[in-house]
């Protein structure tokens, strides 16, 4: 397949069948949540609104918790650096925006180039570290499956390709443009059905935790 | 003498015309410039040009608009384009010629049975392969039948044009004729593609001056000479300051617009196309569509008619199917299967203990 013939179908067919998959997915997984059977609580409240603690603990458990925080807080920012620097170059980027444009109506000013290069650079360099201390830590290798190690691979290939296509490095910029969008086209297919959900699913594990704890008064 | 036997070379029709060596020299120096050689290239130029027997050339038109011919005949390099057409033996071209009909015919049979083997085909127009092609016939005679004759006698062909090159608009979906590129019908012969629509006027000179001097030019993959579409225009554009600073044109006449900004978001294809538009420029050098204020259309590039919009930014999707359609869709089998999987949990839960009256209907039976 040549360069140009990837980039049409991967701004085409690929795309449309990535984007039906994405909204099926998240629609099937939050649906199929938010539709469960809910436990009674039998215990009398301690507080009367524990949705306040559920929402406060989507943000606090967003750092490490102060007995952790030595062991952890250096990952931690190594985290904070990918996430960060992921977001500034999928929502910075001004051909991403367009997308976004195009998906939602929604709109707002890009930054420079090298911005994003750096971002994306920052970004790249803290998932090989992520990488390299999953594959090192005996405790992450255990825990660790196909999932993991997928959703790290899915995540990367963009961010590489994005970075190639931006620095015109390889032969043809159509089929590095192409793979990029096809990559991030995988992405979007990919995002519902494994771990990479938690971009939504993090808010609801955290606020369901912190409303059932809080409300039988658990210091969170 | 010479002239009769075809051993005539440039150099001594330029001297029956009458120009001096001194002006041959200056031909010679113009190509080379044109063709943004080394000045030592210069030499090799005029030694050639001067002892070689002038080449012969035919031109052939098929599935086209004349855009491409109508380029050429407007070049500003007039010492290329003289060259072309006057030192030059373009022997056969049935638009060009003052002969029609069964003369421009027997014109172009004595011409290619003369240098059979040895001459440069220039070719013009996709090939219509349909109905046996009917869509196109020249003389009564189907383009695809008329090109594999010509073809078999040609030492190279060139594909001048993208109706030629990659079959362009007759091409374009749903493509009724069949149309296909040469490179699909001629298989057995060097070929190359000046792919533009139309291509750059000093640049189909240029490929025929080049080949006719040096031979076969380095080609890229897509079979286009290396020293015109080895850039994408992206990389050439004086735009591009624009791009890698943030700053583009949202519509055709806001303040960005005026000041030049990136032409990115107005759907510009300048990234993904390999042309020489941004250094060759058009109209003798005075500028080229980017500059003009319009974003490039890709249209050095295969199928640039069916990439999903002229002013959609090449990063939206080319979006063939219904949006609405497929969200509305997708979102309404998520629902369904959503639902469908919680009730199948609940289900289990059901048979998996039994509830008491009012008891906590999620404790799990322990496993013993």
């Amino acid at each position: 397949m040549s360069g140009a013939s990837l980039l049409t179908f991967a701004r085409g067919p690929a795309f449309e069948v990535a984007l039906a998959m994405l909204i099926f997915g998240m629609v099937w997984r939050l649906v199929g949540i938010l539709a469960l059977r809910r436990s009674r609580d039998y215990s009398e409240g301690r507080k009367t609104a524990g949705w306040v603690s559920g929402l406060r603990v989507i943000f606090s458990r967003s750092w490490p918790q102060a007995e952790f925080r030595e062991r952890v807080l250096h990952w931690d920012i190594v985290s904070y650096l990918f996430h960060l620097g992921y977001a500034v170059a999928i929502l910075g980027y001004l051909p991403h925006i367009l997308l976004i444009r195009n998906l939602t109506g929604l709109r707002w000013p890009g930054l420079p180039g090298g911005a994003i290069a750096f971002a994306a650079g920052i970004a790249a360099a803290s998932l090989l570290a992520l990488l390299g201390h999953r594959l090192t830590s005996p405790v992450l290798r255990k825990l660790s499956n196909f999932d993991d190690y997928f959703s790290w691979f899915i995540a990367f290939v963009p961010l590489i390709t994005g970075l190639m296509a931006y620095y015109n490095i390889g032969d043809s910029y159509q089929m590095v443009l192409g793979l990029h969008i096809l990559s991030g086209d995988i992405l979007f297919a990919w995002l519902p059905f494994g771990k990479l959900m938690h971009v939504i699913l993090f808010a609801f594990s955290r606020g369901k935790t912190g409303a059932v704890y809080g409300r039988r008064g658990a210091a969170i | 003498m010479k002239e009769e036997t075809g051993d005539e070379t440039v150099l001594d029709v330029l001297e029956r015309r009458g120009l001096t060596r001194r002006a041959f020299l200056q031909v010679c120096a113009a190509v080379t410039s044109a063709l943004a050689l080394s000045p030592a290239e210069a030499a090799r130029i005029t030694q050639v040009l001067a002892s070689k027997p002038r080449p012969t050339v035919i031109y052939l038109s098929y599935q086209e608009c004349t855009g491409c011919l109508e380029s050429l005949t407007r070049s500003f390099s007039p010492g290329i384009a003289s060259l072309i057409f006057n030192d030059i033996s373009l022997a056969f071209n049935d638009t060009l010629q003052a002969a029609a009909g069964e003369a421009a015919e027997e014109a172009k049979d004595s011409a290619m049975k003369k240098a059979w083997g040895k001459y440069v085909l220039i070719v013009d127009g996709a090939v219509p392969l349909a109905e046996n092609g009917a869509y196109c016939t020249v003389a009564g005679r189907s383009a695809v039948s008329d090109l594999r004759h010509a073809a078999s006698g040609a030492a190279a062909v060139v594909a001048v044009g993208t109706c030629a090159s990659f079959g362009g608009l007759p091409y374009a979906a749903p493509n009724p004729t069949g149309a296909v590129p040469v490179s699909e019908i001629v298989r057995d012969r060097p070929i190359i593609n000046v792919s533009g629509c139309p291509p750059i006027a000093e640049v189909i000179t240029g490929v025929i001056i080049y080949y006719t001097t040096f031979g076969l030019p380095a080609l890229d993959r897509l079979h286009r000479p290396m020293s015109f579409y080895g850039n994408s225009i992206h990389d050439r554009c004086y735009r591009r300051p624009f791009y890698d600073r943030g700053m583009f044109a949202k519509t055709f006449d806001d303040e960005g617009a005026r000041q030049g900004w990136c032409l990115y978001e107005l759907g510009c294809k300048g990234p993904v196309t390999h042309n020489a538009c941004p250094t060759m420029k058009w109209n003798g050098g005075t500028s080229y569509p980017i500059e003009s204020g319009h974003p490039c259309l890709g249209c050095s590039e295969p199928d640039f008619w069916d990439k999903g919009g002229f002013y959609r930014p090449l990063s939206v999707p080319t979006g063939h199917w219904s949006r609405a359609g497929v969200m509305g869709a997708a979102a309404a089998a998520g629902v369904v299967a959503g639902l469908g999987a919680a009730v199948a949990a609940r289900v289990r839960q059901d048979r998996t203990h039994k509830p008491d009256a009012g008891g906590d209907t999620n404790q799990k039976t322990p496993k013993s």
